[in-house]
């Protein structure tokens, strides 16, 4: 055992770091101290800088554009990252389609959608949900049937993030409604410009827009958007669900959510003893669940705790996550209960709220405390987390 | 970074759970129990001749080339054993104590003769207790509460300070003016407090130089701690799988427990609290290591408060879990609970580290 990390590790850290404070775009940074979600032309331009330096997408292979570098890279890279309050390059472009594509996709749909995903060229969102289908997502009726070369979609979808911002859907639709519900299911790749699809904004309670609904009214996609062969898509979203569970902690993202509430605490100075312990117990979970992610990057895929260790990553993970913005609330006295809109965002309510005056580092606390009761639920609900644990790692 | 043990490391795990298995069977610790020490003096004897009483000190400290990491395979093997032996408070806490505060001459006889397992030693810290100097050595007067492994030391390593600061003295307990009361701590180890009434002794008697033990007797402290938490994520681990084994075979109601969500969901609970313990665990043996003092202070503290919460949650609940049969003498898993209470609360209670944790916010985390 060895706890330290090695030199050319540190080194690395150090590049990144160096890298990241020398090209972050000083109105991007400002905007990632906010709890908002990210502009679309912010990630685009950040996306874009990463693009050039080969850094866009780390986890992918490197005939894909990937990095190379190792697990703990990786995570040294996001920890950086995080820290500088850099926008998230499209999630569902590079974490979830990107993966399935480069793993089962033909070489002409590589061709196609890679390179366009690297370079924030087009952005993508999961067509998986529906109102009827959320846990239990192997029970989606979306339905789509052979016409020639093309497939005929209608159906809805739901709480599909980013979808007013996105230019592609890859979504879980129905081909065979007589076979068990995992074994009639395909993987689709659809224009969001195709006539018959329209998007619908669900405003949330951080008085934002970020989710939507989709509905899908005879719509045509071509055959040759087919992701693997038909039928099997439970298959290859099963492989992207499990995909990067070390990251599910969010880890990184946490650190810098807590290094802003001790910013906001001024370190916990002038604060009653107890706010200082509530915030010192958070700092200490989220050492341990830190610990929890290393562990399991230095794990090889075969070692038989690896299930164990992994499975508590997105329960804690998402669980700190809500904890850590319920205080930075706290923190704020008055000033946390004020809606303080997001005037420079692209996705608020129809109408802006009045600003109130307020600190400068209140802006989207609350907005991000309110957003933040979704950690518990997408991805698997931490209900859903627990049933996994119990029978596939306690064998109950 | 590597998180693997070693071959050697993975030996000597082995061994420490080879022993465990044929020596301490429930009946066969309990028969220790109720014996007067608490514990084998022949266990101690194999304890030495395999070769774990220096396994976590490097060779230049008398040892056989280890450190914390070996420290924490054995105390965690041990703890799932519930093992009764003093060996986190001679082998790991008093050994600290004269590493970190003992001249070389001293350190040469005290390492060796702890190693053979010829000595048993404990730290005895009384924040009260005085040093009065004389022409021929010192008088102390004072004492010292909750000494583990009190009542079986050959020599109690007594602090007491003065003007000059505080001081450790090795003290012989059958010295004159010394009274030690013995009793049994939650877990059944043993334990004294000790009282102090113008004991002398010999200049030879004070560990290094006068008035400079604190820094010595914080470290041994925080050592302690990451034992306990070691011994914890052992207790909490072997607790899980105990009542996960008796959920799956318990009936009630024409079903097995485990078919039961609420109980699969509280299991569920238990298995994130022993996996973050048991992260949070190398984590605060990494923290041992640190040369700045403050930034070793903030991950012991921090590692103490998550896994004392934690070992004690798991606990209550494999109790809990079990019901009733769970709060019987007779079955074992309220002994891992007996064990884990003393975790939480010895060497610092979780406010304690918590406050402390808190008060360190400009050290390294």
């Amino acid at each position: 055992m060895d706890f330290t990390l090695n030199p050319a590790d540190q080194a690395f850290q150090e590049e990144v770091r160096t890298f990241i404070r020398a090209h972050l775009p000083a109105d991007i940074a400002r905007r990632g101290r906010q709890g908002y979600h990210p502009r679309r032309d912010d990630v685009q331009r950040w996306t874009r800088i990463l693009n050039e330096q080969g850094w866009a997408a780390p986890a992918w292979p490197a005939e894909y554009g990937g990095t190379g570098w190792s697990p703990l890279r990786r995570y040294l890279f996001q920890v950086e990252f995080h820290a500088a309050g850099c926008p998230v390059p499209d999630q569902s472009g590079f974490e979830l389609v990107g993966p399935v594509l480069y793993s089962f996709a033909n070489a002409a749909q590589k061709a196609r959608y890679l390179p366009a995903i690297r370079n924030a060229d087009e952005f993508w969102c999961q067509g998986f949900s529906e109102p009827n289908a959320g846990s239990d997502l192997a029970s989606l009726k979306t339905r789509a049937v052979r016409d020639g070369d093309h497939y005929v979609v209608n159906g809805q979808k739901t709480w599909t993030s980013e979808a007013h911002k996105a230019d592609m859907m890859f979504a879980l639709v129905r081909t065979d409604p007589e076979a068990r519900p995992q074994a009639g299911i395909s993987f689709l790749l659809i224009d969001m410009k195709s006539p018959g699809l329209t998007v619908r904004p669900i405003y949330t309670i951080n008085e934002g827009h970020s989710v939507n609904e989709i509905f899908l009214d005879d719509v045509r996609v071509p055959a040759e958007n087919l992701v693997g062969e038909e039928n099997k898509g439970w298959s290859y979203a099963k492989v992207l669900l499990n995909n990067e569970r070390a990251m599910s902690a969010e880890t990184a993202h946490t650190r810098h959510d807590l290094d802003l509430l001790k910013e906001i605490a001024d370190g916990g100075a002038d604060r009653e003893p107890l706010f200082v312990a509530k915030m010192a117990r958070l700092e200490i979970d989220l050492m341990a669940l830190e610990y929890a992610v290393l562990r399991v990057l230095h794990m090889d895929a075969g070692d038989p705790a690896l299930n164990s260790v992994a499975s508590v990553l997105k329960i804690r993970g998402a669980e700190l996550r809500q904890r850590v913005a319920d205080l930075a609330v706290e923190a704020l006295g008055d000033h946390g209960l004020a809606v303080y809109p997001d005037i420079e965002g692209q996705d608020n309510m129809d109408v802006l709220a009045p600003v109130p005056p307020a600190p400068e580092l209140a802006a989207g606390v609350l907005s991000k405390s309110m957003f933040r009761r979704a950690t518990t639920i997408y991805g698997g609900t931490n209900e859903i987390q627990r049933t996994i644990i119990a029978k596939s790692v306690l064998g109950l | 970074m590597d998180f693997s043990l070693t071959p050697e490391q993975q030996a000597l795990q082995d061994s420490v759970r080879r022993f465990c298995e044929r020596e301490y069977g429930f009946e066969q610790r309990r028969h220790l129990l109720g014996s007067p020490e608490g514990f084998a003096r022949a266990n101690w004897a194999t304890f030495a001749e395999l070769g774990w009483l220096g396994a976590g000190l490097a060779e230049e400290a008398g040892g056989y080339g280890g450190g914390p990491v070996e420290t924490m395979i054995i105390l965690e093997q041990m703890a799932r054993a519930l093992v009764l032996e003093p060996f986190l408070s001679c082998a790991v806490v008093a050994v600290q104590a004269i590493l970190a505060q003992a001249t070389p001459e001293q350190r040469d006889v005290l390492i060796p003769a702890i190693v053979a397992g010829e000595m048993l030693a404990a730290l005895a810290i009384g924040p009260e207790t005085a040093a009065i100097r004389m022409s021929d050595g010192y008088v102390l007067n004072g004492r010292a509460n909750f000494i583990l492994g009190g009542p079986s030391a050959d020599l109690l390593l007594v602090s007491a300070r003065n003007g000059a600061g505080i001081s450790l003295f090795q003290i012989d307990p059958a010295s004159p003016g010394l009274t030690r009361h013995d009793y049994h701590a939650v877990d059944g180890r043993r334990v004294s407090d000790i009282v102090l009434e113008s004991v002398r002794v010999g200049p030879d008697a004070l560990l290094g130089k006068e008035g400079t033990a604190a820094p010595a007797i914080a470290l041994a402290e925080d050592h302690a701690a990451i034992g306990l938490c070691a011994e914890a994520v052992g207790a909490m681990d072997t607790a899980l799988w105990l009542t996960r084994d008796y959920i799956k075979t318990r009936r009630q109601f024409g079903q097995t427990l485990n078919t039961f969500q609420a109980l699969q969901h509280r299991m569920a609970d238990m298995l994130i609290e022993t996996e973050l313990a048991r992260s949070m665990l190398y984590r605060g043996v990494a923290a041992l290591a640190e040369t700045d003092p403050a930034a070793r202070r903030k991950g012991v503290s921090a590692a103490k408060v998550q896994i004392g919460e934690a070992g004690y949650f798991v606990g209550g609940q494999a109790i809990q879990l079990h019901g009733a049969i769970g709060l019987t003498e007779e079955y074992s898993v309220g002994h891992y609970f007996k064990r884990l209470t003393l975790v939480r609360g010895l060497f610092g209670t979780t406010d304690v580290h918590l406050a402390r944790f808190a008060a360190l916010r400009g050290a390294a985390p």
